[in-house]
């Protein structure tokens, strides 16, 4: 990945920030231009709520090369408080715990690693509350 | 302005792990089949549906390349992309191309060259339909992505596990009939249990494989296929096109293919027919909870029903509405570009009364349903004997 797009990506991977539809109010992860619900084009930049539950997940098995050595790892999709859905992995969590419906919450951590020298890539996975 | 526009050729290059063929090779092999097949001695325009020939062979500015090695340069050639609806949507090119009389006889192929790479590189090229910056960036895979939803319609539908399994069961017995087909092995309920887990609750046999292969069509106006077709011409008589969100998670429900529902409403309309008007459908079984959740969004059973209606047989040739006579992408396999166009093959087939001991007992309207990563777009085209 190249050091101008990790660097622009770091405002939502990092810090969760997100678009909110001054109009309607729609919040939208990541920020978009327009907001394909009412035509706004004028957003407020928000945080999302840290909270949130797992909607469904599945573990992975056979991963991409940059995953192989994490597997098995357990990749769902959460809804959090404010609505907002997103995809994500769910670590620190035995496996005989896992069940939609889960009370997870959003922590920073270490997503993969390019070979190489290759820089390291954060952002955000779920924990069980 | 617009005209009728009926199939009068169609051709299969051979499909599987074709080590010794060049993507060329194997266009150019299904292409001149089509021509052979229509008995046309000059085509006006070429459509191929691809997905991603430049991360597979590292080969980009496909159609001129492909008009080249057919020798029918210097017409028009257009490459289409839609990801895995790369092959509907060069179908969709072709027919408007013929219907608003801007050629007499095009050429529309299909074509996806896999085994040039890695499984690993092989993978790394599939996700690109995925969304790279939300979905892939978290590890996620497309037998992951598939897998969520099928965990999903489990708790919301009751879906078992086996009913999944039935599905590919039922795509592999009717592959077995299929000369085409790259895996045409019949296997049993407790093969797929028993298979090793990709992404939970998917198993191995419940993934379509990687595979080498082309296809392709030769279309034409009606009229003109009157004089000149000597098999019955298949007319193309609806046409259905939409997307939804590429990302999984932006869905309001994570269980219904909205691009499928959308596309179906629009092509069902064009027809002027209902869903139960249907002899047989072509879909997209690229895991077998897609094909379930295909049926559902196409009508052809209620919402959660897929199931079980598919563990009784109902989309089983001789059932009430046979599914992927040809084997679907599960036992016939799926080079990528070349699934949409592949589809309508079987459908021109069984409407031709051609297809053997898979033939589909007086089989008048056909439909095929062809969709890009989790959904994010499909094509359906609806076809018909022409009177």
């Amino acid at each position: 990945m190249s050091v101008s797009k990790y660097w622009r990506e770091i405002p939502h991977r990092y810090r969760l920030e997100a678009g909110k539809c001054k109009q309607c109010g729609k919040i939208y992860f990541p920020g978009r231009l327009i907001c394909p619900e009412c035509g706004g084009r004028e957003f407020d930049t928000i945080q999302l709520k840290r909270e949130g539950k797992l909607l469904t997940y599945t573990i992975i098995h056979v991963g991409p090369s940059r995953f192989a050595d994490q597997v098995p790892y357990v990749v769902g999709i959460v809804e959090l408080q404010d609505g907002v859905r997103l995809l994500c992995q769910v670590a620190d969590c035995d496996l005989d715990r896992l069940q939609i419906g889960l009370p997870v919450k959003i922590e920073f951590r270490r997503i993969s690693e390019e070979g190489e020298a290759g820089i390291i890539h954060y952002g955000y996975k779920c924990v069980p509350v | 302005m617009s005209r009728d526009v009926a199939i009068i050729g169609i051709g299969m290059s051979k499909w599987g792990e074709l080590w010794d063929r060049s993507l060329r090779d194997i266009f150019v092999e299904a292409a001149l089949a089509a021509i052979d097949d229509a008995g046309v001695d000059k085509i006006d325009s070429l459509y191929i549906g691809n997905m991603t020939a430049g991360l597979f062979t590292g080969q980009e500015h496909l159609a001129a390349l492909l008009a080249d090695y057919l020798g029918v340069a210097p017409i028009p050639a257009t490459r289409v992309e839609s990801a895995c609806a790369s092959g509907g949507l060069a179908v969709k090119m072709g027919y408007l191309e013929v219907a608003l009389g801007m050629s007499e006889v095009v050429l529309v192929g299909g074509v996806e060259k896999m085994t040039d790479v890695g499984t690993d590189q092989a993978t790394y090229a599939l996700a690109t339909a995925a969304d790279q910056d939300y979905e892939v960036y978290h590890g996620i895979t497309f037998p992951g992505l598939y897998a969520m939803m099928a965990r999903l319609h489990m708790e919301k539908y009751g879906t078992t596990r086996e009913q999944l399994a039935q599905v590919a069961v039922k795509n592999h017995y009717h592959g077995s009939m299929n000369p085409v087909a790259q895996y045409p092995q019949r296997i049993t309920v407790e093969q797929v249990l028993n298979s090793v887990m990709i992404a939970d609750p998917l198993r191995i046999l419940d993934c379509s494989p990687i595979t080498d292969g082309a296809a392709a069509l030769i279309l034409c106006p009606l009229e003109l296929a009157k004089k000149i077709s000597r098999k019955p011409p298949v007319k193309i008589i609806g046409i259905g096109h939409a997307t939804d969100s590429i990302a999984l998670h932006s869905r309001d429900d994570l269980t219904t293919l909205k691009a499928t529902e959308r596309a179906a409403q629009q092509a069902y309309r064009m027809a002027g027919i209902k869903p139960s008007d249907l002899d047989l459908a072509e879909v997209h079984d690229c895991f077998t909870i897609a094909e379930i959740c295909v049926i559902e969004a196409l009508g052809l059973v209620e919402k959660g029903q897929g199931g079980p209606a598919t563990a009784a047989g109902m989309t089983t040739l001789g059932g009430k509405i046979p599914v992927n006579t040809s084997g679907g992408l599960k036992s016939k396999g799926h080079p990528v570009g070349a699934t949409g166009v592949a589809q309508v093959v079987e459908i021109v087939t069984q409407l031709r009364g051609e297809a053997g001991p898979r033939q589909v007992a007086n089989a008048r309207l056909g439909l095929t349903q062809n969709m890009g990563g989790s959904g994010g777009s499909t094509l359906i085209h609806i076809m018909e004997v022409a009177s």
